[in-house]
């Protein structure tokens, strides 16, 4: 009887397709943005510049992902910037330890 | 910061005053946040170390079609992984891995498909999309299973130098590829990766099991989707990263 009760009282909505949607062309943004990677890769020389594009797309993706499927662009503003900020130092410690690596180098 | 609240506040009473929640995220969803940053730290320190590691070492500076692999510079990622399954010998530099991505990328979306699915209680659609996401997880774990076997075996034929000796393959010690720190980073940060992925897998399985029997239809709601959606796409985003950062770079 319980068992009844519980599934009588579900009421299940039609699928947002407005929402599904925008989910989908998000993930066929996803896969140009690595698909112009993998262009890039193979016709382009090595070197700082083509470095700078990659690491510019891949905060593209990155932003996408946590925007959008992680929800967070629609989140307060508060817990945004809560998880924005820190970020930001550690992207701050990475180029520092990058240039450190070359001085090493350079040392060696 | 009020004004972004929902909740009603009082005059002269902030919302951080309590009996609201200033961040408008259930306690679970606010925790697996933070969570998610503080392993975003490891993860970063992974690849902090390895970026100082690598531009510390020469960098190989000739023609990409004249790359062999040596013990005095850095390997150019793309010569090293270019092998694909059932194509022996055909140099394919990145395809397997771009298959990889692609399917983290697919089982994000059917994630967040899941994720949509439990906002409308509708159990059946999140149990097919859960489905899916676990395929995605499982697939993209064989993947990197033959792309470490291949990683640790070496190839078939021509002889890799190691100061005077021949080496195939790779271990933590030495590897055919290039400096011995290049393979100890590849086992340490895709390992680290994929066992993020594993436990994904698992903590998928355990939302699938309880959405198949109504654990989450009894409670009303299925947060949990959301929760265990959001370490998913973490997973995916810390790909992201890797893929740049240690085969595209």
């Amino acid at each position: 009887m319980a068992h009844a009760e519980e599934t009588s009282h579900v009421t299940v909505l039609p699928p947002n397709k407005e929402k599904i949607k925008k989910l989908w062309t998000v993930a066929l943004y996803l896969g140009i943005i690595t698909a112009i990677e993998f262009v890039i890769a193979f016709t382009m020389s090595h070197g700082s510049f083509k470095t700078f594009i990659f690491v510019a797309l891949t905060i593209v993706k990155a932003g996408y992902i946590v925007g959008e499927f992680m929800h967070l662009r629609y989140e307060t503003k508060v817990l945004f910037w809560s998880i924005l900020i820190p970020i930001i130092f550690i992207a701050w410690m990475l180029v520092a330890f990058v240039y450190e690596g070359m001085a090493i180098g350079a040392v060696r | 910061m009020a004004s972004t609240s929902t909740a009603t506040v009082t005059p002269g009473r902030s919302v951080w005053d309590g009996g609201t929640s200033p961040m408008g995220a259930s306690y679970g969803k606010l925790m697996m946040w933070f969570f998610l940053l503080s392993d975003a730290f490891t993860f970063s320190a992974l690849l902090i170390t390895y970026g100082l590691v690598r531009s510390s070492h020469q960098a190989y500076k000739g023609a990409v079609d004249a790359f062999t692999f040596s013990q005095t510079y850095w390997p150019i990622p793309e010569r090293v992984f270019e092998a694909v399954p059932f194509l022996e010998g055909m140099a394919l530099p990145l395809v397997f891995v771009g298959i990889m991505t692609f399917i983290l990328i697919m089982s994000s979306v059917t994630m967040v498909l899941a994720v949509e699915a439990g906002h409308r209680m509708d159990r059946a659609a999140v149990e097919k999309w859960m489905i899916w996401t676990i395929l995605g997880g499982i697939a993209f774990l064989s993947c990197q299973a033959w792309e470490w076997t291949h990683f640790i075996h070496g190839a078939h034929h021509g002889a890799a130098v190691t100061e005077g000796t021949t080496f195939f393959g790779a271990n933590l010690l030495q590897n055919q590829y290039g400096p011995p720190d290049f393979a100890d980073f590849f086992f340490f940060i895709t390992g680290f990766h994929g066992f993020h992925v594993f436990s994904g897998v698992c903590f998928n399985f355990l939302i699938y099991y309880n959405t198949v029997t109504g654990v989450y239809e009894r409670r009303g709601h299925y947060e949990m989707v959301e929760k265990v959606g959001l370490y998913w796409h973490f997973v995916d985003l810390v790909w992201v990263f890797v893929f740049t950062f240690f085969y595209l770079v």
